[in-house]
């Protein structure tokens, strides 16, 4: 136990874990929304969220982008990125739902059902990925490989500021920034907005708002694509902050985001952030503590430490009520 | 297009409807000869023979698996979709993470059973016993079977009063849990895994003549028998009270919690039975192998569980047999497709859900509880 | 209608029953061709087996590729031989390799096997290729506890963790004149085992951290190195993950001398790893191509495209030794595991000639320190072991 790392550099070790987590937070995000809706654990976000990568990958590359570019050329780097990750990500998660899901829904089927296609949507979609990859570097004589693609550092990274011997680079600024914007605006459109009390309305009871004269399919292609687009910008940020990718980049990270949506309160938007924020924070303490291989354990004792004691998350289920 | 997929469906519903009905109708004894005969072709399956048949053996082609080798992993497979089933098929609670058991029954026999575990070496040097001890292979059976019932009910004790998806989060954390302590921990071996695990002649050796390293048919034939014998027991627990008391659960907790059938007690008693019975199979598993490491418990595997229950059609033993024996025959017949493996097995798994969700072989309540499901659908989604 | 169902299913199993009872035999899928005199002629199976496909392929692809080219090569020399190899893709998981092992072992026709390409699987499936008398010869499983029980069948034309282990030690210390090494490790047998070897031969080391695979943050591992005040740090693991690691190293401003081993010696990962790989030394037990013997890195540059990546020339000579030894009139499984353990011979890679253990002669091992230069790993120097 390494207390002499962790708390001697305690604040740098916070700073770290809530970046890592702000974006476990983002797609925990489409998780909770999902899940807030239809009750169904969308498994494939992962694998919209990979799409995503990918995108950016491929319009960084098509635009030529090199390390640190001139800040005219960066501007227009990322957003190109964000609308091809936001564009990939957000029609990836509509296709699945239009193709896979809505026929389940019509037929009313039991979660497990529902389960078990997303797994196989998942599946699809990120083998679909794999040999693709690999078809792609075959090309380049190194065999039928699943290789990491890396990908330009369009921003380097920089400590922005300092508190107190803590450093906060400008990455991490820029995605803790992002996360609570991007939730807060989320919050804002589900609680404010004519859609968004669709969305409620749906989440608190399917028939009654069908009766109500809410388009209930309507409402879930929206859910499905906010999440999506939301996917869209966590990719976005992880091709600035790690500037890799690989075909299963969305399984590890899809588990953690459900996982903490679920610690926060699965279906509740503040409680995927908090979710999100705390599992980052966890997982980097007890990297520190002990070795990297074991912060999968902590995450997941977290987690069920948690469940004991608040069986519906920190914050409770609830998207659909009133002042989320 | 999705009219077609429906009528299509109603047909084949028919059909197959017709031919669970037909054969429940049959006379007793030819339905016992039936099975016999049956069973018979099981045991007959490794030497398969049968010109015209020959193409289904995976060594058909060549780069193929051994044939006999494969149709072992097909029944360790198959105890273990009897085992889940009894969790998610007959009480309802959706395990991610019953690799975790196969995992423990697995790492009993090798941590206990042979004599390259640390553990076996530390109780040698603690108990001044010889070189060659380790605890014999029947004592490891039990134990395995214990440990995993244990870990069963510790894993089940905190966590079965949470709702459906929580449980499947939290039991998906439990076996990456068992996964990464494996994998971390010198006492297990750690990531160089363990290896001479005993099997029922004792330590594995060049010498056993009937369970040895080149033929496997004998360990088929082993795990077949194991099988069957887990069918037949399962099946008695399934119209005993207990197994009545599940189906009550199932369908509605409360209602089942007014009549005097306590949720909590059974559901414990269903962990308790599945964790075991995955046990059972990572023990028979890993004897074959003599060998095993902590890459092969990934989360994955759990998922290809559940989907072998799901496919095969959740509570009915004859289908999630039959889905277990296709998802781990099928990808190694069709090596051909070798990185579209996964791919294919992806589609197939939405194809079926989208086409037959009650699975290849319902159970006929369940495929009733879908169909009344379907009538609640109101009618604008 | 019932009557009718009855009699289908009773003439479905009588039939069912016949033939079972007539074609009662366990025919393989190919007979195995046996010649009644045995040796002397110029035929026969070679079997090779390794994750061909999957997430770790890109390691074991190249050495498949210099299979195949010794091969080819011989076809073209000895057109009068017929010599065939057989893949088996295990994609790297050792009860999918015990499988494939036991179809290997019962198929008569089968002689020797190159391989397996992971230590995993080449412990899994020792016991059952020595109870069979045949001979492995992996081109690159370099555990160190593969060689060190007593089973006869494992050969590698590779050398071991260990080996490779002191040369780090001796390259951190005499070349880098390292004071504060940090080491980090994937947790993997190789990765465990590689860093093992290297703790060992350090003696003391500023830190350490164990990271897991598939794992893409790395902020934990960052922040020892910085607090260390490491000055080298030694990565035993694969591209996958060291390529982000390097990356997020340099970016959070780490300028400690980043060295790995052959699981890097990996075109991908000066590609993966982008700028941040500039500079980093990658020591392995393979000459550089300028140095290997004959046209080999050339002929193999020709065929694939690209430069003999890891274990390239061990697959080459992996395979020649065998396809010599057929030719040499060994061809049993008997004749060739005699002939291995008594093969001595300049190969493309190294001077081979095994010890007892099967690992090849400790002396013979040359272990070479590569650089990153420019996105491409070009050789450096030399590491002595001594």
């Amino acid at each position: 136990m390494n207390f002499d790392e962790l708390f001697g550099h305690f604040g740098q070790h916070t700073v770290d874990g809530l970046a890592k987590g702000a974006i476990y937070a983002l797609v925990a995000l489409g998780y909770t929304l999902v899940y807030g809706v239809l009750k169904l654990i969308n498994f494939a976000h992962s694998e919209v969220f990979m799409v995503g990568t990918f995108a950016v990958v491929g319009v960084w590359t098509a635009m030529g982008a090199t390390d640190s570019p001139p800040v005219g050329t960066l501007i227009l780097l990322l957003v190109a990125g964000l609308a091809a990750a936001m564009a990939a990500s957000g029609l990836t998660a509509v296709a699945t739902e239009r193709i896979a899901y809505r026929r389940l829904r019509r037929m009313n089927a039991p979660p497990l059902i529902f389960l078990i296609t997303a797994i196989g949507v998942s599946l699809v979609l990120s083998e679909a990925y794999g040999v693709w990859l690999a078809r792609f570097f075959q090309g380049d004589g190194l065999g039928s490989q699943r290789l990491v693609v890396g990908m330009p550092a369009v921003i380097k990274q920089d400590v922005l500021f300092s508190v107190g011997g803590t450093d906060v680079t400008n990455i991490q600024f820029i995605i803790f920034v992002s996360a609570l914007v991007m939730m807060a605006g989320l919050d804002q459109f589900i609680n404010r907005t004519r859609y968004g009390r669709g969305v409620r309305a749906v989440a608190q009871n399917p028939d009654t708002a069908a009766l109500m004269g809410v388009n209930k399919d309507r409402v879930i292609v929206l859910i499905f694509l906010l999440g999506g687009l939301l996917a869209g910008v966590a990719a976005l940020l992880w091709a600035i902050r790690y500037g890799n990718t690989r075909f299963n980049v969305g399984f590890v990270l899809g588990l953690k985001a459900f996982t903490a949506a679920v610690l926060g309160g699965i279906g509740n938007l503040r409680g995927a952030l908090l979710g999100g924020l705390l599992l980052g924070v966890v997982e980097v303490y007890a990297a520190t503590l002990t070795q990297s291989n074991w912060e999968d354990v902590a995450a997941f004792v977290v987690l069920v430490v948690v469940l004991l004691f608040r069986p519906t998350g920190l914050l409770g289920e609830s998207l659909g009520r009133a002042r989320a | 297009m999705m009219e077609i997929i429906r009528s299509w469906n109603d047909r084949r519903r028919d059909l197959a409807g017709g031919v669970g009905d037909r054969w429940r109708a049959l006379p007793r004894w030819q339905r016992a000869v039936a099975f016999v005969a049956f069973v018979g072709f099981l045991y007959y399956l490794p030497l398969l023979g049968i010109p015209g048949l020959t193409w289904l053996r995976t060594d058909y082609v060549p780069g193929g698996n051994n044939w006999a080798g494969v149709l072992f992993v097909c029944a360790v497979y198959v105890l273990v979709a009897i085992g889940l089933n009894v969790v998610v098929g007959l009480a309802g609670l959706l395990d991610l993470g019953y690799v975790g058991f196969f995992a423990i029954g697995a790492y009993s026999v090798a941590l206990f059973g042979s004599t390259q575990s640390p553990v076996v070496k530390a109780l040698q040097n603690q108990l001044g016993l010889p070189q060659d001890w380790a605890v014999a292979w029947a004592v490891c059976l039990p134990l395995a079977i214990a440990l995993t019932m244990i870990s069963g009910v510790i894993l089940g004790w905190p966590t079965l009063r949470l709702r459906g998806d929580y449980l499947a989060i939290v039991t998906l954390g439990f076996g990456e849990i068992i996964r990464i302590v494996a994998r971390n921990s010198s006492w297990t071996g750690g990531p160089q895994g363990i290896a001479g695990i005993p099997g029922p002649q004792g330590a594995p050796s060049a010498d056993n003549d009937i369970f040895g390293f080149i033929d496997v048919k004998p360990w088929y034939w082993l795990a077949l028998t194991v099988v069957l014998a887990m069918v037949f027991g399962v099946r008695r627990l399934e119209q005993s009270r207990v197994g009545r008391a599940w189906l009550a659960i199932r369908e509605d907790e409360d209602a089942a919690g007014v009549m005097g059938v306590s949720g909590f007690k059974y559901k414990l008693w269903a962990f308790a039975m599945g964790a075991a019975l995955g046990g059972l199979s990572g023990f028979v598993f890993a004897s074959r192998f003599n060998f095993i490491d902590p890459t092969q418990f990934n989360p994955q595997l759990s998922i290809l569980f559940v989907a072998m229950v799901v496919v095969g059609g959740a509570g009915n033993m004859a289908g999630v047999a039959l889905g277990a024996f296709l998802l781990a025959y099928l990808p190694e017949r069709f090596r051909g497709f070798e990185e579209y493996r996964n791919l294919v097995f992806g589609l197939a798994l939405v194809l079926v859900m989208l086409i037959r969700p009650q699975g290849l072989i319902p159970s006929r309540r369940r495929a009733r509880e879908l169909e009344d499901r379907a009538k609640e659908a109101p009618a604008n989604v | 209608m019932r009557r009718k169902f009855v009699r289908t299913l009773g003439v479905a199993f009588a039939i069912t029953g016949m033939l079972a009872a007539a074609g009662c035999q366990d025919s393989g899928g190919d007979d195995p061709a046996t010649d009644a005199t045995g040796a002397a002629k110029c035929t026969g199976k070679i079997a090779t087996f390794g994750a061909f496909t999957g997430g770790d392929s890109g390691l074991v692809i190249p050495s498949l590729n210099g299979i195949k080219l010794a091969f080819e090569q011989f076809k073209q020399k000895n057109a009068d031989c017929d010599i065939t190899l057989q893949e088996f893709d295990t994609q790297g998981a050792p009860d999918q390799a015990t499988g494939i092992a036991n179809g290997i072992v019962q198929d008569e026709s089968f002689l020797a096997v190159i391989g397996g390409g992971f230590s995993g699987e080449s412990k899994a499936t020792m016991t059952q290729f020595e109870a069979a008398g045949m001979v492995m010869v992996s081109q690159s499983a370099t555990a160190t506890e593969l060689t060190a029980g007593t089973n006869k069948a494992f050969h590698r034309v590779v050398g071991n963790d260990g080996t490779q282990g002191a040369a780090a030690v001796v390259y951190i210390k005499n070349v880098l004149k390292s004071t504060k090494p940090f080491v980090v490790d994937d947790g993997t047998t190789y990765g465990q085992g590689i860093i093992a070897e290297v703790k060992k031969g350090l003696g003391a080391v500023a830190g350490e951290d164990r990271i897991q695979k598939d794992q893409q943050n790395f902020d934990a591992t960052i922040g020892k190195i910085k607090s260390a005040g490491a000055d080298v740090v030694a990565y035993g693991g694969y591209t996958n993950e060291a390529a982000p690691l390097l990356k997020q190293m340099r970016a959070a401003g780490v300028t400690a001398k980043f060295l790995g081993f052959d699981g890097l010696y990996d075109p991908n990962f000066p590609k993966g790893a982008g700028a941040g790989a500039e500079g980093a030394i990658v020591t392995c037990p393979c000459l550089p191509a300028s140095e290997a013997g004959g046209t080999f890195a050339a002929d193999f540059e020709k065929k694939f495209g690209i430069a003999p990546g890891s274990y390239g020339a061990e697959g080459f000579d992996a395979a020649n030794i065998l396809l010599e030894g057929i030719k040499a009139g060994k061809g049993t499984r008997k004749g060739l595991l005699e002939w291995v353990d008594a093969y001595d011979k300049q190969g493309v890679s190294k001077y081979i000639k095994f010890a007892d253990n099967g690992d090849v002669d400790k002396s013979k091992v040359v272990i070479w320190a590569y650089e990153i230069k420019g996105g491409a790993i070009t050789p450096q120097q030399e590491v002595s072991l001594s």
